[in-house]
């Protein structure tokens, strides 16, 4: 018999030990073969400790990807109306870039909506989003992000990556990467989707040059909630237990012979596997919750039968959306590190007024059910939840020839709006300022680097020391700029 | 010596480790000599003395850590800049010198770092000097301050890469390096692995299948020497070696089937550079040469197509067509992308970090990189015919060749015989020029169409198509002639209210498409001796963009776009007048006609409504040239307007026309046998100077650069002696032998693939940065050899394992687990997990359904369907493949970058945006969940069973798990092992015996005849789990 501390020294030295993100520590330990003090540095797969005391432990990204108009939902600009149909000043447009947009003819565009004052600290936000209305005073609203990029693939990649490259990894890997996960049966770091695709797919939630086991998962809308996580038909569990026994039995005869640790890692990863067979139907199993629970985020709902070009009402986003707001609760209760929710699209070049409200009117109840019943559960305080997208739109309608009706705004990184929730942070707060057109900012501005090194700091992570060297650097989600955001703490 | 000492020193860096200990061992090296769990051998290190410090070693990381960022190559506080020699010993602002060889304590430096006055310390900010770090300092001034070159951009030492023969142990001179490593420790190798496990150590590196039982035995039984030696022969001649070996390189390559950004198109043409790659590996093209056609290739001389299509390693780059995009932007990203994939792939360099700013560490400033990026600007994308089959290609070509051999021997003929046709030419001639252009009805004429198709003749002599409206239609209209000397036809299309949009086509908006014209002519209506004339231009009033008249008498018909002919849109409703110049006119004899207008364009591409009228005299613009008139009317026959009749007698002449036909056929074989392919080629006009971009930012370009390489590495030459390099030479400056880093980086990278790690273990930095090479003289050693052996890609793999490090038992060594935990020293072989594709690939092997086949467009195995409603706007289809293509090797599997395969990604295939030179080696629940229950894996363990159940040699349950377990993991399997499985077995026969559906379910499609289902069922079940194995997924 070899000596187990020399082995599992070894194996906690292997760099390929990964285990997908589950907490291997814990696992250990529940079978009595590691001390639990030894965990927090030891494996880069277990809880780690973070730098300092953390005041958030799960969060979960609402991520519109397309853009939404933050003039339409968030921030009210009674001079935009005064002004709607007048061109832009010259010097605002000098420094203008659009996607579309045809600067010679452009015009400003107000908003036909109403905005609201809503709770004690009086947070305003536009007829279309009433239930985030009724939550306003846990929500921070920051009118004041900006971001360097202009198209929507590199923004999104900036908003999830911190940088607009390719092959870095997603602020759900880094943090699921600083400080492991507490679940033992799910994977870390869950990806769930409504609507149709984004611009960025897959990368947006890949791990990047950070070892793939701090990749997303991706639990499906349909069918089964991770892929491959079903006996093929005709197996039954009591089979799969049967093989996995004969499998052990052999794969841990082969480690008697050659004492490679990454074969007790193997066959730990099948007994998680198997776990995860029965954790996540369970996950998704919504059975036990209460009516008023699923009426409350509006699970079931059926998406309202209007009718437009390019409608994806066949694949039924309002069910879908309050589904994925729903599970994230219960992910974050199984200790699953970072949810990100993805829906697509914002990205309303025309036709606005439709697709917005739309939009709009899919997500309002959800996220508003989902921070109160977060709140009443005691979980909020712990649990960040954060909304937002890559960039915002343009004050001014959109004029691309051949369309008579200026009905949709273009892409806007100068100034656009977030939402934050919990984790520590203050509610009731609106940050930021933008001027009176809603073109630029006038008031604290935030980079996305700010927002990426602030939400890290209340994981408590500092995003200075959260690094990785790879190709002979030390790179980290900020990449060079954050500041930590001292007036969002509560 | 400089270098090659690392045997016997003691490394100190803090820099060694990275990733997740980084922390750790900052504070564990930091505070002395204390080494946690994480300890590895002393790379660099020895048992001497403190005094004996190194510069690469030991003072430049301190200057990396401390210093660089405020006095490096962009920054120069207090007039001090520590990255080169000159620059450090120069005395500062202060006017004190930083740095006085020899005396430590009048070196300014020294007070700095020691001072406790705030206003004087050094760094002002961030963690002091550690009292090593200072006494380091301290020993290195107090010796004379030597710079050295950081070892990976000194030269290849010649001198100590060669190592006496020690008789203990090993075959070949790499094992002299490693054992003479483990001697400093004393250490010992392993013994050889059994004969069985190089086998599969071999198949599984080489080409990347399982070998079978019988291939194991026959090796295993075979007691000659050689044995070994032949087989490592027989694996690299296999093509299989190319697709093995070519996707490590396509990994380099960023190779994928989709654009990447946003709508991530379709690449129809990408395969076709990675069978460049397969091809190239498998004729095992010289490594030099390999390089230099990848990123040059267009510019060789007479470059071959090939040589053009290698150049598609730059065509691998992300392309974004979202909207609304500054195109300069994402070309200016590309050729960066360019410039970086080569810093990682060829130099082991991170260059991406100066495209902002000067590279803190690693000497690279921001200038140079775009010097690098300048070598790129001018290479343009473009599209170039590439043949889809070289074999093919080149029959169609010598046949080309021959003909036009033919053609030339019958033009030769002809201007030697020109007395005997000459004088008709000049007959026509007269005739011509007399008479002007007259047009005649056509006399006695019918038309017929297909069935049910109504042609009607009008009162002005036009007909009228009615009736049934077909895809297709083919008219035949007979008539007579009353005129004699007929020179062409005239063919009028007519609008008329009764056909849809007015005509004159029988489509919904009026069109048509006349794909073909012919005229016969005869003595008589019987057409028995019809004579097809030929027509020698074509003209027309109008005519539709792409389908002008002369392709209604190019011979060419085809259905939709294929075929060729005349068209009219968007002129509807209108009429429209053809001139067709015959090339004879027709004998008097011959006074019926037969015209048959074919439309073969489909979905009512026809003609509604036309009239035909014969024509005599000139016909203006067509017929005989008025060039070729004027010589023969005027008489001159000097050698130009001799030759001018002998062009044009060839065209009349049948011998020629007839070749010439076939010269078209073939030519349009030949460019069916092409295809377009993206790659590159020099920009020759309008080049663009390259500018530095200020933070990387294309919209504010700064000074102007040239082309040139690092200054850190040995200078670039013109081929041309000039002073400007281009592209060509800094692809030959690479692998000219001169360069040290890049045989270096070549060799690591394949050490890696057969060890599993580099013997430089960062394998993207061989900077200041990254870990020293464990064995630096074995590197060399190799380095030097894989020159010398002309870069032969074979020879070094070859080399390599027949080397007894190689075939080293891996297994662990509890003795060692303290000194050497993570086998830097190769006191054994390692085990490791095989890549994606080549999970798919033994997995479909050892069910006998592999397809082999080699290269080809990417197929589409299954893959679930929520995958691709991922991709933006649910855009893409898979459309799943069906026959062998299902069945294929895993390098083979489209590669949609937005919405990769899940199977390729749970096993760390990486996701090609960006070049990958060392992939992860996870080990996952949800791979776990691939092998266990993915459709590919289920569908293999059901062809496994039948494989195992329809083998008439195998007889009992034990016979038949003893050869299952064989072909996944290639050795006689143990007793024990087998009763593992026959209990498997026994169990899912039990539950199958009274569970029929689950059977059924569970065979699926194949079911064995003749075995009953439950027990078929219970073998799926069985094989499933033997397929897991992690002995099968691990290379040993």
């Amino acid at each position: 018999m070899i000596d187990f501390l020399k082995q599992r020294r070894e194996f906690l030295t292997t760099t390929a030990s990964g285990l997908g993100g589950m907490a291997l520590g814990s696992m250990l330990s529940d079978d009595g073969l590691l001390g639990a003090d030894n965990l927090a540095d030891s494996s880069k797969e277990m809880v780690r400790k973070p730098h300092f005391e953390a005041k958030a432990k799960a969060c979960i990204f609402i991520y519109m990807a397309g853009a939404p108009s933050q003039i339409d939902l968030f921030d009210p600009k009674p001079k935009l109306q005064e002004l709607d149909g007048q061109k832009l000043p010259q010097e605002v447009l000098d420094k203008a870039r659009f996607a579309f947009i045809k600067p010679d003819s452009a015009t400003l565009m107000g908003s036909p909506r109403k905005f609201k004052n809503y709770g004690e600290s009086g947070m305003e936000f536009s007829d279309w989003l009433p239930n985030l209305g009724g939550v306003a005073d846990d929500l921070l609203m920051v009118r004041s992000l900006h971001s360097e990029e202009f198209n929507h693939h590199p923004g999104q990649l900036m908003m999830q990556c911190g940088v607009s490259r390719f092959g870095m990894p997603a602020m759900g890997s880094w943090i699921h990467y600083g400080l492991g996960s507490e679940s033992k049966n799910l994977p870390g770091y869950v990806v769930l989707t409504a609507g149709r695709g984004s611009s960025g797919g897959a990368t947006l939630y890949q791990s990047g040059f950070l070892p793939s086991s701090y990749g997303g998962v991706l639990f499906r809308n349909q069918g089964e909630p991770v892929l491959n996580l079903a006996n093929p038909d005709g197996l039954p569990p009591q089979l799969q237990r049967a093989g996995l026994d004969a499998l052990k039995s052999m794969n841990q005869r082969r480690y008697q012979e050659v004492h490679d640790p990454e074969i007790a890692s193997r066959i730990s990863n099948y007994e998680l596997a198997n776990r995860m067979q029965t954790a996540a139907p369970e996950l998704i199993d919504l059975s036990k919750e209460s009516q008023e629970t699923l009426d409350a985020y509006g699970v079931g709902r059926t998406e309202p039968k209007k009718v437009w070009r390019g409608s994806l009402s066949h694949l039924n986003t309002y069910d879908t959306f309050a589904r994925n707001c729903l599970l994230a609760r219960r992910m974050v209760e199984r200790g699953v590190r970072f949810i990100n929710i993805i829906h697509a699209s914002w990205d309303q070049h025309s036709e606005l007024d439709f697709h917005l409200g739309h939009n709009a009117e899919c997500v309002d109840q959800p996220i508003a059910a989902l921070i109160k019943d977060l709140k009443q559960r005691g979980m909020l305080d712990s649990t960040m939840v954060v909304w937002g997208s890559e960039f915002g739109r343009t004050p001014l309608g959109e004029n691309r020839p051949g369309r008579a009706a200026n009905t949709g705004r273009d892409h806007h990184p100068f100034a656009y709006t977030m939402l934050l929730a919990g984790g520590g942070l203050k509610g009731g707060v609106t940050y930021g300022k933008t001027d009176e057109l809603g073109w630029d900012i006038e008031e604290n501005p935030v980079h996305i680097n700010d927002l990426h090194a602030t939400m890290l700091h209340q994981f408590g992570l500092d995003h200075l020391k959260l690094t990785y060297r790879f190709q002979g650097r030390d790179f980290r989600l900020t990449d060079v700029g954050g500041n930590v955001i001292s007036d969002w703490i509560s | 010596m400089l270098l090659f000492d690392f045997l016997i020193f003691r490394y100190r860096s803090p820099f060694k480790l990275h990733g997740l200990f980084v922390c750790i061992c900052s504070i564990t090296c930091f505070s002395g000599v204390v080494r946690g769990a994480e300890n590895e051998p002393d790379f660099a290190s020895s048992s001497n003395d403190s005094s004996d410090v190194r510069f690469v070693r030991d003072i430049q990381p301190i200057f990396a850590k401390h210093c660089l960022s405020c006095h490096g190559l962009d920054e120069a506080e207090g007039g001090l800049q520590f990255h080169s020699p000159e620059t450090s010993i120069a005395a500062g602002d202060s006017g004190l010198p930083a740095l006085v060889p020899g005396y430590p304590e009048r070196s300014e430096l020294i007070k700095r770092v020691t001072a406790s006055e705030v206003e004087l310390r050094m760094p002002p900010e961030g963690d002091r000097l550690t009292e090593d770090e200072v006494q380091q300092l301290r020993d290195w001034i107090q010796e004379g301050a030597q710079w050295e070159t950081h070892w990976a951009y000194a030269p290849i030492d010649s001198e100590s890469i060669h190592v006496a023969k020690d008789d203990r142990w090993g075959q070949s001179e790499i094992d002299q390096f490693v054992l003479r490593r483990l001697d400093v420790e004393g250490m010992t190798p392993s013994p050889q692995a059994d004969k069985s496990t190089l086998i599969k150590r071999l198949y599984y590196d080489l080409i990347g299948l399982p070998p079978t039982p019988s291939q194991v035995q026959a090796f295993v039984d075979d007691p000659r020497p050689e044995a070994y030696g032949l087989l490592v022969e027989q694996l690299l001649a296999s093509e299989h070696f190319g697709e093995r070996w070519g996707r490590h390189w396509l990994d380099k390559a960023r190779y994928a089937d989709s654009d990447g950004y946003e709508k991530d198109n379709h690449r129809p043409d990408a395969w076709r550079y990675r069978d460049w790659v397969i091809h190239a590996i498998n004729a095992d093209m010289p490594f030099d040469q390999f390089t230099i056609e990848q990123i040059a290739g267009d510019l060789l001389p007479d470059a071959t197509t090939m040589q053009k299509l290698a150049t598609a390693f730059h065509r691998q780059t992300l392309t974004n067509t979202e909207g609304g995009t500054d195109q300069e932007q994402w070309r200016i990203a590309a050729v960066m992308d360019r410039t970086e994939t080569i810093g990682s792939v060829w130099l082991g360099l991170s260059v991406g970090c100066a495209r902002c700013h000067s590279h803190k560490y690693d000497q690279i400033s921001h200038d140079e990189y775009y010097q690098l990026f300048a070598y790129f600007n001018n290479a343009d994308e473009l599209n170039s015919e590439i043949p889809r089959s070289t074999e093919k290609y080149r029959s169609i070509q010598s046949g080309l060749e021959a003909i036009a051999g033919q053609l030339k021997v019958r033009r030769k003929e002809l201007s030697e015989t020109i007395q005997s046709w000459l004088p008709e030419l000049k007959k026509q001639a007269k005739k011509l020029s007399d008479v002007s252009p007259e047009y005649h009805d056509l006399l006695a004429v019918e038309a017929r169409g297909p069935d049910g198709v109504v042609i009607t003749e009008m009162e002005d002599g036009s007909f009228l198509v009615s009736g049934d409206n077909p895809e297709v239609a083919k008219y035949t209209i007979e008539a007579e002639l009353d005129v004699e000397g007929v020179t062409g036809l005239q063919l009028e299309v007519l609008p008329h209210d009764s056909l849809n949009a007015g005509g004159p086509g029988r489509t919904l908006h009026g069109n048509f498409v006349l794909n073909e014209l012919r005229l016969y002519a005869s003595s008589s209506r019987a057409w028995e001796s019809k004579h097809l004339m030929r027509f020698a231009s074509a003209a027309a009033s109008f005519a539709q963009k792409g389908w002008p008249v002369e392709g209604a008498v190019d011979g060419v018909e085809g259905a939709g776009k294929q075929g060729t002919g005349w068209a009219i849109s968007p002129q509807f409703g209108a009429s429209h007048v053809a001139t067709f110049a015959l090339q004879n006119r027709i004998d008097s004899d011959r006074h019926c006609l037969q015209i048959v207008l074919n439309h073969t364009y489909g979905s009512q591409h026809t003609i509604g409504r036309f009239r035909i009228k014969a024509i005599t005299g000139s016909i203006g613009g067509t017929g005989m040239p008025e060039s070729i008139q004027e010589i023969l009317v005027q008489g001159k026959l000097d050698a130009p307007s001799v030759e001018q009749l002998v062009e044009y007698q060839l065209k009349l002449d049948d011998v020629a026309t007839e070749l010439k036909s076939e010269l078209d056929a073939l030519e349009e074989e030949l460019k069916a046998e092409t295809m377009k392919v993206r790659v590159i080629g020099e920009r020759t006009v309008n080049r663009r100077a390259t500018h530095v971009l200020a933070r990387g930012d294309f919209k504010r370009p700064a000074g102007l650069v040239q082309p040139a390489t690092l200054g850190t590495l040995p200078k670039i030459r013109s081929r041309s002696g000039s002073d400007t390099t281009d592209r060509l030479d800094f692809a030959e400056w690479l692998v000219s032998g001169v360069n040290p880093i890049v045989p270096r980086v070549a060799i690591n990278h394949v050490w890696r693939h057969l060890f599993g790690s580099g013997i430089v273990p960062t394998m993207n930095d061989f900077g200041v940065r990254g870990d020293p090479p464990s064995h630096p003289d074995l590197l060399d050693h190799l380095a030097k050899k894989f020159i010398a052996d002309g870069w032969s890609r074979k020879k070094l793999i070859e080399y390599i394992v027949k080397s007894s490090t190689y075939q080293q038992s891996s297994r662990h060594r509890p003795e060692y687990t303290e000194t050497d935990p993570g086998n830097r020293l190769l006191h054994r072989q390692n085990r490791f997990r095989v890549e994606a594709e080549i999970i798919r690939d033994i997995t479909l092997s050892a069910a006998g359904i592999l397809s082999t086949k080699i290269g080809g467009p990417s197929v589409f195995p299954p893959i679930p369907e929520s995958v691709t409603d991922l991709t933006y706007n649910s855009s893409f289809k898979w459309e799943t493949s069906n026959g062998d293509d299902r069945f294929r090797r895993g390098l083979y599997t489209y590669f949609k970058r937005t919405a990769p395969h899940p199977n390729l990604i749970t096993f760390d295939c990486p996701d090609s945006n960006v070049t990958n030179v060392a992939r992860d080696r996870s080990n996952t629940p949800i791979a776990a969940l691939v092998t266990l229950n993915n459709e590919t894996f289920v569908e293999a363990a059901q062809a496994m069973a039948r494989r195992i159940l329809e083998d008439g040699d195998l007889h009992s349950d034990r016979d038949r798990l003893h050869y299952a377990i064989q072909l996944c993991i290639a050795r006689e399997p143990q007793s024990e092992e087998i009763a593992d499985f026959v209990n498997l077995l026994e169990t899912s026969r039990k539950w199958y015996g009274v569970h029929a559906d689950d059977a059924k379910q569970i065979v699926g499609d194949g079911a064995v005849e003749e075995v009953e289902l439950s027990e078929n069922a219970a073998w799926v079940a069985t094989l499933r789990m033997i397929l897991n194995l992690d002995e099968f997924i691990t290379r040993e």
